[in-house]
């Protein structure tokens, strides 16, 4: 696990937009989440806008599309029952559907069939709300408690995802620190501390 | 259908059998979760009050693992259910 999420600064940010607005841009940065009385909200500039939206998206792609097609018998689709019956090759996957059994190999086959396809749709459904909620062009967003905690979810399905694809380990503070400017990763490190950041904020404001 | 998932009630029976209970549910650390996340997963999930799961939250921190939920071994597979749905690491063994 890992402790704080670190306040991130504007000059970071490799899309901060040049001109005028770069304070609006900031404040909107490290704002984060915080509970009003009327729901969940917070601020987002444009670009942060897409960065997320794009990230929730291709996990809705990767979780939704591999799911199995129309092979399957009806009662099958009815009882949401998979077909698969082994850990996902693609590590991101892998992580997000992990087995439920480690010593006992059959137990993790059935524990896959019977739970695999349910929690492809609810990491689908999660990442769909906040497809629904967060406007192409940001803006400020109020969230409900239901949405808000979809989104809890699907922010950290796509840390999950960030942390596999950069490699993260327990002493990523300092490793990242060490990635090369020109390494095409370093773009994400940003956004992974950002968005470590945005999901303890929110985090904050459901407690 | 609800987005969230499941949570799973406890009732002080299910508390006072665990003893008896062969079948626990184990989280696993991982570099990424959030230790905040991690305990407010823990009291929204089990029911938790803050000290224990933050107690619990530790434990997988420190020692890469613990138990956090003991029972029948159905109950233990919602749990790790459940726990998955909220992008934890979580399975299920029989406690010998």
């Amino acid at each position: 696990m890992t402790g704080k999420g670190r306040e991130p600064r504007a000059a970071d940010d490799p899309d901060m937009p040049a001109g005028g607005d770069e304070a609006e841009y900031a404040e909107a940065l490290v704002a984060g989440f915080r509970a009003t009385s009327g729901g969940v909200t917070a601020r987002f500039a444009a670009p942060q806008a897409r960065i997320v939206r794009d990230l929730v998206g291709q996990i809705a792609v990767l979780v939704g599309d591999d799911s199995p097609g129309g092979e399957q018998d009806e009662l099958a689709v009815e009882l949401r029952l998979s077909d698969s019956t082994e850990l996902p090759d693609d590590p991101v996957l892998a992580r997000l559907l992990p087995d439920g059994y480690t010593e006992d190999p059959e137990a993790a086959v059935e524990f896959r069939r019977y739970t695999e396809q349910g929690l492809r749709d609810g990491k689908v459904a999660a990442a769909r709300t906040v497809l629904e909620t967060l406007p192409d062009r940001g803006g400020r967003i109020r969230l409900t408690e239901a949405d808000a905690r979809a989104w809890l979810r699907a922010l950290n399905d796509v840390r999950l995802a960030l942390g596999v694809r950069l490699g993260v380990t327990d002493d990523f503070d300092e490793q990242s620190s060490e990635i090369d400017p020109g390494d095409p990763r370093s773009a994400y490190v940003w956004v992974y501390h950002w968005l470590a950041y945005l999901q303890e904020s929110l985090v904050d404001a459901l407690s | 259908m609800s987005l969230a998932p499941a949570e799973v009630e406890r009732s002080e029976t299910d508390e006072k059998a665990i003893p008896d209970m062969p079948w626990v549910t184990i989280v696993w650390n991982d570099p990424v979760n959030l230790m905040k996340y991690v305990t407010y997963v823990f009291q929204t999930v089990f029911g938790y009050p803050k000290p224990k799961a933050e107690e619990l939250m530790l434990d997988v921190h420190h020692k890469g693992k613990a138990v956090v939920s003991a029972g029948a071994r159905e109950a233990m597979e919602r749990d790790a259910e459940t726990l998955h749905g909220y992008g934890l690491w979580a399975t299920v063994s029989h406690d010998s």
